[in-house]
Formats: C-alpha cells, sequence, structure tokens
C-alpha cells in the first residue's frame, strides 16, 4: 500500500456530463445531490463505487453519477449487484431501484438480497408510483389511489418498505426524505457503514403523477409533529419543543404516543432507541399517519459476524487450501482410469 | 471371503462368443439400478470393451415401490468393435421385479434373454406392476430366453451371517444380479469389491453382506445349470486408439471443460444456476471445484442466477449460468441484456422433452429455435452443442473461448441424455491446450466504452475498479461509440448492424464444416447436431459398408454456421436431418441456404434407434 494522502473529493467530482432527463421539480434531483455529497465525505475513488440500477425514472441514476454504473433491467438489479460484489468484493456497490422496482418485479431479489445479507448499499427511491411508465399505482401506494389502471381508486393492500425488509432479515433498515438533505448523507453514511446489505427507503416526491402524496408526512407545517427522527441511544421524542414522545404499553404491546408531563409521564417513560432490537425496529417501521409520526432515520441496525460475500470468499479459500486436485490434468485423471495399449 | 459352502464344482464347458452385446438393468428407483450400471460399466471398461451407455430414470424420486413409474433402468452397449450407441434393442433384461419386466420386455429383441426374480411374482406384486395374469406362467414370456430365481430369497439367505434385517438384506439384490452378470459376461468381480469396501467403509457390514451378495451371485451362475444350457458369453477386447482411459458422463466434462476454459482464459468464473432436471448435475460439479477459481451460486431462480452471472462478467469474471428450457426461457430477457452490453456469457441448456414442465427426465432437442431465434427484438448470439458426454469439455472450452474473445452470449446445447450418459473417453494432454488469455482494457487515453477490436469488433471490457474507466452501461440503445443513451434512429440501425456482423463474422475464426464419414458430394448426406450423433455416425457406417453413397455431417457451431456449410449441402442431391424435435435444424438450414433439407424427426423422449436412420437411408437412396 502506498501512503499517499487520500484525495479529497468534492460533490461535483461524482456529477456525469449527462444531461440529468428527471422531470423539473422531481424529488430524485434532491437525492442526487444528497449521494453525490455521502460519496464525497466518504471519500472512496470513483473507480471503485458501482451504481447498479432496474428500470425506472429513479433507475436512470446511474447516468449522473461519475462512478462506475450499470443499467440493467426491470427488478433484476439486486441480482446483478450480487454478481459483482461476489466477483469484487472489494468494489462498494450501490442499487438504486424504485417501489415498483423493488417491490413488485423485483421483489423475490429485495427479499433475498436482504436474507443473504451481502455487502451492498440499496436505496429505493418511493414515490407510491410507477413514474416511467406514466402514473399506474404502486405495490406501495395507498388504498384509493386513483391512476390510469385504477380509475376508482386502488384496492389492494399497500406494502411497507421498511416492514418488508427487516421481514426478509435486513440487518439495515432506515428511512430518509428526499427534501431532507441534513439527514440524508447521515443516514447514507451509516448504510455505507454497515457490513451487509443496508436498506434504505427514501421518500420521493413523484410531482407529475404522486405530487404532494406525503405531504401529511413532509410538509414544513406538520414536519415536526408528524416526523419522528430516530437516533441510536437517544429518547424517542418529536413534537413541538419535543414535548411528545413514545411509550411501550407492555400490556397491549404497543407503542403509544405520550407528552411527557402529562398523565403522569416522565422522561423515563419514554423509549431510548435502541437500533440493534428487532422488535422496537418492527414497530417503528410501521408507525404511519395519522395516529403515528413516520420514523426517519435509522431504525435497524445489527450487523452480522460475516456478510454472504465474506462467507464465499471464505469457502472459496478454504477449497483452494485444501483440494488435493489442483490441477486440470490431475482433475481428469481423478477416479478410476485405464491403459488402452 | 467365502459364503459359498454348498456350492460345489464349477460347471465345465465353453463360452459363447460374441461381437457386442446390450444388457438393460431395470428394478425400482430405490434399487440402485444406476449405481449397478455404473459398476458393470467400469469392469466392462476394464475388460477392453468399447461401450456406450444410457441411464432412463423415472419422473419420481421415489414412487411407490413395485409400481411401473417407479422403474428406472440402465442399459448398456458393449462389443469388440467400436459402439456408437447405447444400442437399439436390449438383448438382456435384468429385471429386479414384475414392475421392471412389465416395462421393459416390450423392447427386448426376440430370442433375448430375462434374467427375473420370481420372488416379486407374487399376487400382490403382479396386482400394483399391473398384470392380470402372471407372466412367468401364461406363456407371455415365451419367445424369449428366461431365467428365473428366487433372488430375493437367495440374496437373504446368502447375507443372512451379517445380521441384516429382510428389508436391508434385500437391499443386496442388485449385488447378486450383478454378479451373475459378471459370470455371465466373464468379469473380474475385483474392482467392485474394492469399490464396496470403500463406499460402506463406516458400515463394515453393509460392506460385507453387498459382497458376500456379489460373490454369491457370481457363484450362482458357476454352478447352476441356467436354462439353455448357458455356459456364459465372451466379448472380446476392441480396438481402441491407445491412450490413457476412464468414463465420463456429459454434466460432468462440460464441469471440466468450464473448469479448463477459465484455465485458458487465466481468469475466475462465476456460475449462477437453480436446480432443474437434468441441468443440476452442472452445479453439483462446479460446486465441488472452486479450487479452480470458480464461484458457484445457488440463485432464487433463473432470471437471478443469469443476472448474477452476468453482474460478474461486467465486473470482470467469466459468467456463466446453466438450466434446461423452461429456466432458459425465464433467463431470456437477461440474455437480451448481456447482447446489449456486450459481455461474456456462457449459458448452458441441457435440454429436456416438451412444452412447459414437459417430461424432465427424457431427452430431446427441442430448444434450437430458442437458442438461435428465441428472444425479442434482433438479438443474435453464438449457439455451439455438443455431441456426446466427452466432447462436452471441449464444446465448454470453445464456449468460454467464443464468449471472451468476442463478448458475447454463447448458448451451450446439450441435452438429458448428453448429460447423463457416459463413455469411455480418451483423457487428453491439457498442456497441449492452447491458451486465449483475456485481456481487460486498462487504457485511459482515447477509452470509449463501445470501442471495438477492429478484426474481431468486440468492445472492450472495462472493468470497475480501474482507474479512469468509470463509465455507464445498460440495457437501453446506446450510442455507437459513447455508450451514452441514444434513441437517435440511424444510431439504432447502426448499431443493430453491428450486434448481426459481429456474430456473423465469427464464422470466419471457427472450423470450416468437415464431414464426419464419406466425403463432400454425392447422392445422400446426413446432416445432425448434438446426441444424434451416435447413431447417425453407427448408421452411415452400416450403410457404408454396404456400399451406399451417404456421407455424416455433425454440426458443433449452429450459429453462426460455418461459413462453407451451404456450398456443402448443396453438393448432395439429397439431404436429411435427424432431430429429436419436429424439424428445426431443418427449418434453419432452409431457411439459411434455400436447400430441401428433408427432416427426420423424433420426439418420443428417447435417442434414435440406429435402425431407423437406415431405414431412412435406405429409402432416400431406392426412391
Ligand atoms: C420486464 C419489464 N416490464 C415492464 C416494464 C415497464 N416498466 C418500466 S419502469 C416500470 C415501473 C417503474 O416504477 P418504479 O419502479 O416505482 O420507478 P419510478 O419510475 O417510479 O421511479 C415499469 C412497469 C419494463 N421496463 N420491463
Ligand atoms: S415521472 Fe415522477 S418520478 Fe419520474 S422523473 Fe417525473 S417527477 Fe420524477
Ligand atoms: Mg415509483
Amino acid at each position: 500500500m502506498n501512503q499517499q494522502a487520500p484525495i479529497q473529493y468534492k460533490p461535483k467530482d461524482f456529477a456525469t456530463d449527462q444531461e440529468v432527463r428527471w422531470c423539473p421539480g422531481c424529488g430524485d434531483y434532491a437525492i442526487l445531490k444528497g449521494v453525490q455529497k455521502t460519496l464525497a465525505e466518504i471519500g472512496t475513488a470513483p473507480e471503485d463505487e458501482v451504481f447498479v440500477s432496474g428500470i425506472g425514472c429513479a433507475a436512470r441514476f446511474p447516468y449522473y453519477i461519475e462512478t462506475y454504473g450499470f443499467h440493467t433491467i426491470h427488478g433484476r438489479a439486486p441480482a446483478v449487484a450480487t454478481g459483482v460484489k461476489l466477483a469484487n468484493p472489494d468494489l462498494d456497490v450501490w442499487l438504486v431501484s424504485g417501489d415498483g422496482d423493488a417491490m413488485s418485479i423485483g421483489g423475490n431479489h429485495m427479499m433475498h438480497l436482504l436474507r443473504r445479507n451481502i455487502d451492498v448499499n440499496y436505496l429505493i427511491f418511493n414515490n407510491e408510483i410507477y413514474g416511467l411508465t406514466k402514473g399506474q399505482y404502486s405495490p406501495t401506494s395507498r388504498l384509493g389511489t386513483r391512476s390510469p389502471s385504477t380509475p376508482a381508486g386502488s384496492i389492494d393492500a399497500p406494502v411497507s418498505a421498511c416492514g418488508l425488509a427487516l421481514g426478509a432479515g435486513g440487518r439495515f433498515v432506515a428511512r430518509g426524505i428526499d427534501r431532507g438533505q441534513k439527514e440524508l448523507p447521515g443516514i447514507l453514511k451509516s448504510a455505507h457503514a454497515h457490513k451487509g446489505a443496508s436498506f434504505v427507503e427514501i421518500l420521493q416526491n413523484c410531482i407529475v403523477y404522486n405530487d404532494g402524496v406525503f405531504d401529511g408526512v413532509v410538509d414544513k407545517s406538520v414536519a415536526t409533529e408528524a416526523q419522528i427522527h430516530v437516533k441510536h441511544g437517544e429518547p424517542l421524542r418529536f413534537g413541538a419543543e419535543n414535548a411528545k414522545g413514545l411509550k411501550f404499553n407492555a400490556k397491549a404491546m404497543r407503542l403509544e404516543v405520550v407528552t411527557v408531563g402529562e398523565d403522569g409521564v416522565t422522561e423515563d417513560d419514554i423509549i431510548v432507541h435502541d437500533e440493534t432490537n428487532l422488535a422496537l425496529a418492527q414497530m417503528l417501521a410501521a408507525m404511519d399517519r395519522p395516529d403515528f409520526p413516520v420514523a426517519v432515520g435509522v431504525i435497524y441496525n445489527n450487523p452480522a459476524d460475516v456478510t454472504y460475500d465474506q462467507a464465499v470468499h471464505a469457502q472459496n479459500a478454504s477449497a483452494k487450501a485444501s483440494a488435493k486436485i489442483t490441477t486440470i490434468d490431475q482433475l481428469l485423471r481423478s477416479g478410476a482410469t485405464w491403459q488402452v495399449d | 471371503m467365502t459364503n459359498t459352502a454348498e456350492i460345489t464344482e464349477p460347471r465345465e464347458g465353453h463360452r459363447e462368443v460374441l461381437e457386442s452385446v446390450v444388457v438393460r438393468f431395470a428394478g425400482d428407483s430405490g434399487d440402485g439400478m444406476q449405481l449397478t450400471g455404473s459398476q458393470f460399466t467400469l469392469s466392462t471398461a476394464l475388460a477392453g470393451n468399447d461401450l456406450a451407455t444410457f441411464p432412463d430414470f423415472p419422473a419420481e424420486i421415489r414412487a411407490p415401490t413395485g409400481t411401473t413409474f417407479g422403474v428406472s433402468a440402465f442399459q448398456i452397449n458393449f462389443g469388440a468393435r467400436e459402439v456408437m450407441t447405447a444400442g437399439d434393442q436390449p438383448d438382456v433384461l435384468v429385471a429386479m421385479n414384475s414392475a421392471a419386466l412389465k416395462v421393459n420386455l416390450g423392447n427386448l429383441r426376440r430370442g433375448g434373454l430375462v434374467i427375473v426374480d420370481s420372488g416379486t411374482f407374487k399376487e400382490r406384486d403382479l396386482r400394483k406392476a399391473g398384470y392380470d395374469t402372471n407372466p412367468l406362467e401364461d406363456g407371455s414370456l415365451d419367445p424369449y430366453q428366461v431365467v428365473e430365481i428366487d433372488v430375493s430369497k437367495m440374496v437373504v439367505e446368502s447375507v443372512k451371517e451379517f445380521g441384516l434385517g429382510t428389508r436391508d438384506a434385500l437391499r443386496c439384490k442388485n449385488m447378486w444380479l450383478l454378479g451373475l452378470v459378471y459370470w455371465l459376461y466373464g468379469r473380474d468381480r475385483q474392482p467392485s469389491i474394492d469399490w464396496l469396501n470403500n463406499k460402506f467403509k463406516a458400515m463394515p457390514d453393509v460392506a460385507a453382506a453387498n459382497v458376500a451378495a456379489l460373490n454369491a451371485g457370481h457363484a450362482y451362475g458357476e454352478t447352476v445349470e441356467l436354462p439353455g444350457e448357458i455356459l456364459g458369453y465372451t466379448v472380446g477386447p476392441a480396438k481402441i486408439d491407445s491412450g490413457l482411459y476412464r468414463n465420463v458422463a456429459g454434466a460432468e466434462a462440460l464441469a471440466w471443460g468450464l473448469a479448463a476454459g477459465t484455465q485458458l482464459a487465466e481468469l475466475p468464473m462465476f456460475f449462477g444456476s437453480y436446480p432443474i432436471t437434468p441441468a443440476s448435475s452442472l452445479l453439483h460439479t462446479l460446486a465441488r471445484l472452486k479450487q479452480f477459481g470458480i464461484t458457484t451460486f445457488q440463485a432464487e431462480d433463473e432470471i437471478a442466477a443469469v443476472c448474477a452471472a452476468i453482474g460478474a462478467s461486467y465486473a470482470g469474471q467469466i459468467g456463466v449460468t446453466s438450466s434446461s428450457g423452461p429456466g432458459i426461457a425465464l433467463k431470456t430477457e437477461a440474455i437480451g441484456l448481456a447482447i446489449m452490453v456486450e459481455l461474456p456469457l456462457v449459458i448452458v441448456n441441457s435440454q429436456r422433452a416438451g412444452p412447459s414442465t414437459g417430461m424432465p427426465t427424457k431427452t430431446e432437442q427441442s430448444d434450437l429455435y430458442q437458442a438461435v431465434y428465441g428472444r425479442n427484438a434482433d438479438s443474435p448470439l453464438v449457439v455451439l452443442a455438443s455431441n456426446g458426454p466427452g466432447d462436452c469439455f471441449y464444446t465448454a472450452i470453445e464456449a468460454v473461448r467464443l464468449a471472451t474473445k468476442f463478448m458475447t452470449p454463447v448458448m451451450l446445447l446439450t441435452d438429458g441424455y448428453i448429460a447423463n450418459a457416459s463413455e469411455p473417453w480418451m483423457i487428453p494432454d491439457f498442456s497441449t491446450f492452447e491458451k486465449f488469455p483475456v485481456k481487460q482494457h486498462t487504457e485511459v487515453d482515447g477509452f470509449e466504452p463501445y470501442n471495438r477490436d477492429a478484426e474481431t469488433l468486440a468492445r472492450v471490457w472495462p472493468v470497475p475498479g480501474t482507474p479512469g474507466l468509470q463509465h455507464r452501461v445498460g440495457g437501453i440503445e446506446k450510442d455507437f461509440t459513447s455508450g451514452h443513451i441514444s434513441y437517435d434512429a440511424e444510431n439504432h440501425q447502426r448499431m443493430t448492424d453491428v450486434r448481426h456482423a459481429k456474430i456473423d463474422n465469427i464464422a470466419n475464426f471457427i472450423p470450416e464444416q468437415a464431414v464426419d464419414q464419406g466425403e463432400a458430394g454425392g447422392k445422400l448426406a446426413i446432416v445432425g447436431w448434438g446426441s444424434t450423433y451416435g447413431p447417425i455416425s453407427r448408421a452411415v457406417s452400416n450403410m457404408r459398408e454396404q456400399g451406399r453413397d451417404v456421407s455424416h455431417i455433425h454440426l458443433r457451431h449452429i450459429w453462426p454456421l460455418p461459413r462453407n456449410l451451404g456450398e456443402l449441402l448443396s453438393s448432395y442431391d439429397t439431404v436429411i436431418c435427424p432431430e429429436m424435435n419436429n424439424g428445426q435444424l431443418s427449418t434453419v438450414l432452409r431457411a439459411e441456404y434455400l436447400i430441401d433439407v428433408r427432416p427426420l424427426t423424433k420426439v418420443e423422449g428417447m435417442p434414435f434407434k440406429i435402425r431407423e436412420i437406415e431405414a431412412a437411408i435406405e429409402a432416400a437412396l431406392d426412391a
């Protein structure tokens, strides 16, 4: 290893010469900015970063990042990324998917990527709609979503991205917001630091086909009441002056929103966020408006001892070390042979 | 070791000399028929015969015992002359139970020998096998020579001293019958005894019981008078090219060929697969060859398997994936991506019979259209076909060579027959193989992701991790050189043309088509591909011995076709194409060359019989 001082990257070092083709005002722009900032702060050389995506508006992402990029086919980015990471574990592998790409056509691959725990960072831009195909409802669309394919409103129950990720065995699950520029790079850096599959749902506004769908969560006027920013080791407080908090009702086995100082609630009653606690993570991930604030930040972070890619390479190495047959000539002569003269 | 106390003197007499024999072992799938067959194969090879085998599995893993749909069989053809197929018709049928007799008798040569375990013909057995009357008594076996032995009883007796329960004792039945067949053909038992002792190392009683059963069956042949005064047979050694030999099954040879290919390319390999009959054995074999720089990945489905292989190719390894027809169908969209991004990829299709699930354990060659044409849009790739188990080794190397040299997916076709059948194979000297080291791109100056080699038209292979070559690729149509997204009409025409030209141009880098038997020009050519090689080859040589003007041409390169093929086929008055499908190669050849290629088709889950091809040759020449 040479001892050169690491190069200091700037966000613009990660911008390509390609014209960005998202609709003006699309939430994807903010996410792009957040990711470029994150990459600069992480400081990995651009040639060691790979962005793999599926198909959709979100999946155009690699064209706008000055690293290696592979825009694959609809839903299959997790599988392609698996091959990339197994072939070269030294690469930093990032995946970008829309909600449809990840949880509809690619649901199977998403589940297996997470349970295998391959060391990649999986970013889902959730706009609760199929953007690229002009606005059909998606598996995360709320009940009653009117779209070209559901003119009378959607009638199937939506899936919770973070809940699904936890259910599939994901060991890092976080939620961010496109316009949450202060917070997003921090979340992405934690995802990158986590060894294993890191899943980040980013609430993203599709200004054309689903504008304002997250207003009840992200609009400035409601944000303090509608969001709770979870941080490991800190009490789960939110609301104006942090007056509110989450309390565990042991008898009913569920979370409750309480106000410190009211009804005998003290600071001690508020749960302290433990990002390694799966049961808590599941409850936090499931919280939704109007009864609960939406959890933003690192909901769950509980790395395994080894990642799948490490285990694969360990097996390969031990096979190499213990193999009795090491050349093709030996291989062809293994087992019963006979000489014909 | 002896358990033959009651046996007196071996019978005197001379063995009848035969040129070749076809033996079929048949029994319950739990009876160990494949194992019995492979032991007999080994001893036959050691005796210097040439041989070919055909394992015939039932679809069910363990169907109820004694039923016809649980019957598993293993056929071997061995001889003092060159053997090309597992044989049209068995001369000998060894039936472990009544159901095995029921399923297999129909194909036995009239006058052939049937060896049956009469202990499995009780009323209940017959009912399960679907017999109304007992075939041992109702005269239905009159056209054959029949050896009836209560093997079940004899086995239990012969292993009594090892304290096995009846059930376990009966599991030695296959070895008892193998012993008898060893006697019948004067085979050495020792290799099988050694093999049993090794296999059951941890269970010495089981090993000893199996060896005792093998010896008892052999001793039975030596001492007891068999009907028709059978005194055993001798099949002399065949004239075989000198060299070191082994038995090899297609899946094994294919795995070794892929491992060899990666060594010649000097690149690691990534193998992604999802289990499916009859392709799984390739995954199993490669999973044990990790020391050769091979990573194996059992994916969640076929789509993930091929996508992971493409990801690995993108990251600089040789991506390989394998399946059978239904799984290949699932991979199709991703193969299109590999064509678009021009990455090396080897796709192995072990073909099986029928559309949809079809007949998973039966063989067919009906995915040729799928391989050559079966993708959306104009999406050419390379198609190769192995013609037999040993040939898989060479075809796999060729697949790796073409995929890396031309940055293209290569589809390698084998089939259920090739994957499972084994044949003696002369072991090549690997040091004589020409290396084809792959150069990945590292030069930053003038780099564009779609820069092409002027001679091969292959694009450069820039691998993530290489400084200064950051770039984006994807399935959207791209600019001719920069690889940026391009919806420009003329550019799409140009890209379509160059993808096409790249594959066509490969014809200049593969051997011209040779004539396997016979000469260019003449009355009749039989053109085949894949596993029809054996029967066509034998049929043509038989006909040529009779002075008939017929030649055999066998294709390894299905797409692109060898550059002289059109001219070669035009030099015959008639061209017949036998294939185990409804006429797929015939159609391709007709379309390419406007030649009236006549299809000879068969889809019965079994290879062609030599006789069927001979009949077609006679009919064509006598017309
Ligand atoms: C095999 C296949 N099926 C369908 C499509 C069409 N398609 C492209 S993107 C898309 C959905 C995109 O929605 P999402 O993943 O949420 O991404 P967004 O555009 O909203 O960012 C669909 C259905 C396709 N490209 N490929
Ligand atoms: S359609 Fe929606 S998601 Fe797609 S680019 Fe436009 S605003 Fe963004
Ligand atoms: Mg979407």
